[in-house]
């Protein structure tokens, strides 16, 4: 593993400078043009921040924002929960009955159509309101649902690479010396799966905060999240005040994930200095 | 006695009372199966029945007449669905965007998920935080802006023309190129990741081999490179060819009027027109469709979630 050749062409230089400067081309053009004076958008008139006011000022807009990190928030939380569980049973249950179905729900939702889901579960969420008083209204409980069970299958996907490199040898020991599975999983296996259980939190957080197809089929008229605020006022043209949020978005996700990638950097060298001094004594 | 009896009691309730193993099994397992499986069920049920105003606006397959429960079957939405040449040639074209993207996106990421393989460590690192960053932002935000680049009066045409290389703006946005730009765009870090684990796997002694016996640079990666890369490939690839054979926001915001897409299609029929039905045989016939592909994929995944 180690004998991975290091080249430095310039032919390796330049397919990485070609394809980051496509995927962050539209990015950066997002940033500029949201300090543009001018309605027009892609026409320069001077440098402004106007369009940041304006954006405060929309109510729809704001009210969609508030319901997203709301409904972000949930879903990451319960999916972090059911997805931990999908991935212990999928690294460390050898067999059972149902092993096929269950592999299949939790590796289907990752690559299955939006528009396929949000149909398929709205007509569910209408066969259960006709039997249950609690889903014949559609709402915030409804995209959650939704949200929860696709989130679920990425989560389980982050936490079992994480617990496949887990040295199980560990808790094996502690059962060994008696502590109960669940003492085990609470002291042992969970502060070890911990950064991996935090990485499918904020996955599943972003993925909620994104989703616009099947939160459209699944919504009813209580709820607008801000994927669909978006796409109606981006269906009808590109506007300014999208630019400043996307810029606003842009800003919050780099800055969240620099802190993230600087705190698990400094974890990592503070785990391999343990190692060497640990094996200097 | 009253030991005995409490004991029998403790018995039959442990008995009763399902384990811990099965409990960690059954709370992921019943949900999954109720709001992922079950409604796929519930789509294939109402593609049998009709429209109608009403809510909700499909009939029931099983109605009670003279005291017999009669079970009604319309095969009249999947007859429609090959009468109408509209459906056939939108899953046609649907699958044929779907295959080019997948196959730019493979052209692409190769040799991206390549170099940053042969980075430094550090570096190695820091471009793969580079290349998933931007999936992290709002997709339909990133869709949007390439409205803003490939406009007529766009970023784009603005710097050809003012560079002179072109006099008049090229129209690119509601064409299918924008939309082959859009999903490669967005799918492109899915094809990059597992490409890179896959090419980590590799036993770079092999291709030293290959060289010091005379193989040109082709030769090593079709002979070496693409053979060991299989698995990441075909991972890859299914992560961009199933959800871009659905794909509703890129077509819908850059393609063009002709740019029908079974994606569309389907919210078209479900929104607009309200024929449920309808867009549940679509929904019924796209994942009968896609079945191989996804049970492709399932195959891989499953393994690589199991191994180790």
């Amino acid at each position: 593993m180690d004998a991975i050749p290091v080249y430095k062409t310039k032919w390796k230089w330049a397919i990485l400078g070609l394809g980051l400067s496509f995927l962050y081309l539209p990015i950066l053009s997002l940033i500029i043009y949201s300090f543009n004076a001018n309605r027009l958008v892609t026409v320069w008139s001077g440098f402004s921040t106007k369009w940041y006011g304006a954006l405060f000022d929309d109510a729809l807009l704001m009210n969609g924002i508030t319901l997203s990190l709301l409904i972000g928030f949930m879903s990451a939380t319960a999916a972090v929960v059911l997805g931990t569980l999908a991935a212990f049973v999928m690294t460390r249950y050898n067999k059972f009955r149902g092993e096929t179905s269950f592999a299949f729900m939790i590796t289907a939702p990752l690559v299955m159509p939006e528009v396929i889901t949000g149909l398929s579960l709205l007509l569910l969420f209408i066969s259960l309101g006709q039997v249950f008083d609690l889903f014949s209204q559609r709402g915030m409980l409804t995209i959650w649902i939704a949200h929860v069970t696709f989130c679920t299958a990425y989560v389980s996907v982050v936490v079992s690479s994480r617990l496949r490199e887990l040295d199980k040898s560990i808790e094996e020991a502690a059962m060994d010396l008696g502590a109960t599975p669940l003492k085990v999983f609470f002291v042992i296996t969970l502060p070890t799966i911990l950064p991996a259980i935090v990485a499918g939190w904020l996955l599943a957080f972003t993925l909620s905060l994104d989703d616009l197809v099947i939160a459209s089929f699944v919504s009813g008229p209580s709820a607008t999240t801000l994927p669909m605020v978006v796409f109606s006022s981006v269906r009808l043209g590109v506007s300014p005040k999208i630019n400043a949020l996307a810029t606003l978005i842009i800003g919050v996700v780099s800055v969240a994930t620099f802190i993230a990638w600087w705190i698990m950097a400094k974890a990592e060298k503070r785990r391999l200095q343990e190692l060497r001094t640990g094996n200097a004594k | 006695m009253t030991t005995q009896s409490s004991a029998k009691l403790k018995k039959w309730l442990t008995r009763l009372t399902p384990s811990g193993r099965c409990a960690i099994l059954a709370v992921p397992y019943f949900w999954l199966f109720l709001f992922f499986l079950m409604p796929f069920f519930i789509v294939f049920k109402i593609s049998f029945a009709e429209a109608v105003i009403a809510i909700p606006p499909y009939t029931q397959l099983m109605t009670m007449a003279e005291e017999q429960v009669q079970i009604l079957l319309n095969l009249g939405n999947y007859a429609y669905l090959i009468e109408d040449s509209l459906y056939i040639s939108s899953y046609l074209q649907s699958v044929r965007i779907a295959s080019i993207s997948t196959l730019l996106c493979l052209v692409i990421g190769f040799p991206m998920a390549w170099a940053i393989v042969h980075s430094s460590p550090a570096n190695r690192n820091i471009l793969l935080m580079l290349i998933i960053l931007p999936s992290w932002t709002s997709f339909l935000i990133r869709v949007y802006a390439w409205i803003g680049i490939l406009k007529n009066n766009g970023f784009l045409n603005n710097i050809l023309m003012y560079t002179g290389i072109i006099d008049e703006p090229l129209r690119i946005l509601h064409t299918d190129t924008a939309v082959y730009i859009g999903i490669v765009y967005t799918y492109l870090p899915f094809m990059i990741l597992p490409l890179y684990t896959a090419l980590m796997r590799v036993d770079y002694s092999l291709v030293e081999a290959a060289r010091d016996l005379g193989a040109s640079t082709t030769t090593v990666l079709l002979k070496v490179l693409l053979p060991l890369t299989k698995a990441g490939i075909i991972a890859g690839s299914m992560l961009v060819f199933i959800p871009a054979v659905g794909e509703f926001v890129i077509p819908e915001l850059l393609g063009g009027p002709d740019s029908i897409l079974i994606g569309k299609i389907l919210w078209q029929e479900f929104f607009n027109n309200r024929d449920w039905p309808v867009a549940a045989a679509v929904a019924s016939v796209m994942l009968l469709l896609l079945m191989v592909p996804i049970m492709f994929f399932y195959r891989y995944q499953k393994r690589e979630m199991e191994a180790g």
